[in-house]
């Protein structure tokens, strides 16, 4: 989850969102060295009492401060249709869950093998138990089994919502009546929080979403146990 | 064949990538298995014989499809009213 003061992304819990960061490292360190040599020499051009009033051309000069961020722009595009390619890759899940967003709340539906689907409302406030936390919990998490790869397909019952999990890498808008596919591996066990990100009315900021992943004998003991008490 | 189909039923874990639905948005792919179902329903019936590979579109569709639009679509199909050709 996101902490205070927090300045780069929340620990990927997938392999796609570690492509991600280390491409954003990647990249920002180059804007890093980029801005930084400019600041530089706008520095030195500001502070120095030299002046030169008969230079026309150089083409020396020219040719690399062309060539040099050509060169820079293609290794920033190489890793970044990389990764684009390799999200959008043929997978195979073994999971469907749906995802269905109302105002103002998730529900998950699991209905590769029977009919079974719950709602997920916020944990308000004033019934926030100790260690939970706030405008982020929820009564009825989405639960998932770790290392395997989930497909899920997200809807909206009434307006725009979209589902976002950012340690996962995840956004895609639940827009209704379309229904939007996305796919994830959670690498680790763990809880993952994420936002409703389209507005929505009042409460949009009060509907979250909360991933469990669990090891697959411990979600085939989860689904089991849910179906016996719906 | 259908020796084939009623394997594929019995290992059927999710619906499996389907090529012609390659992209993002899947409403077409949950309808046309809905569709599917019916029509092969219909049309094994009609020729009286056992409708059981038409099993694979009802998973298929069980899984992709909102349980929301599947009952939608059945109660308009019971009513007549559905909008699509089966």
């Amino acid at each position: 989850m996101a902490h205070p003061s927090q300045l780069g992304f929340q620990d990927a819990a997938s392999p796609v969102m570690e492509e991600l960061l280390h491409f954003h490292d990647h990249t920002l360190m180059i804007v890093f060295l980029i801005s930084t040599l400019v600041l530089y020499i706008i520095m030195a051009m500001v502070t120095t009492k030299l002046t030169n009033k008969f230079i026309l051309d150089s083409q020396e000069i020219e040719i690399i401060w062309t060539l040099l961020p050509a060169l820079i722009l293609i290794l920033i595009a190489l890793p970044s249709l990389r990764i684009l390619y390799l999200m959008d890759e043929v997978n195979d899940p073994h999971l469907t869950v749906k995802a269905l967003g109302h105002q103002w709340y998730w529900s998950y539906e699991y209905t590769d093998y029977n009919n079974f689907g719950f709602d997920s409302y916020m944990v308000p406030t004033q019934d926030l138990t100790p260690g939970q936390f706030r405008l982020l919990d929820v009564d009825h998490r989405m639960v998932i089994p770790t290392e395997s790869p989930v497909r899920v397909l997200i809807t909206a019952d009434d307006v725009l919502h979209s589902w976002a999990v950012p340690s996962l890498g995840i956004k895609m808008d639940a827009v209704p009546g379309r229904l939007n596919q996305t796919a994830f591996i959670v690498s680790r066990p763990g809880i993952y929080y994420g936002q409703c990100s389209e507005i929505c009315g009042a409460n949009h900021s009060f509907m979250p979403i909360v991933v469990e992943a669990i090891p697959l004998k411990h979600f085939e003991n989860w689904s089991t146990l849910m179906l016996e008490n719906s | 064949m259908s020796d084939r189909i009623n394997e594929k039923i019995q290992n059927y874990r999710t619906a499996p990538f389907d090529a012609r639905f390659p992209n993002t948005n899947q409403t077409r792919n949950c309808y046309q298995n809905y569709l599917d179902f019916h029509r092969c329903n219909k049309a094994l019936s009609a020729k009286q014989q056992d409708p059981a590979p038409c099993e694979w579109y009802r998973r298929v569709y069980t899984s992709l499809c909102p349980m929301g639009w599947v009952q939608r679509w059945d109660e308009q199909l019971e009513e007549g009213s559905f909008a699509g050709r089966i």
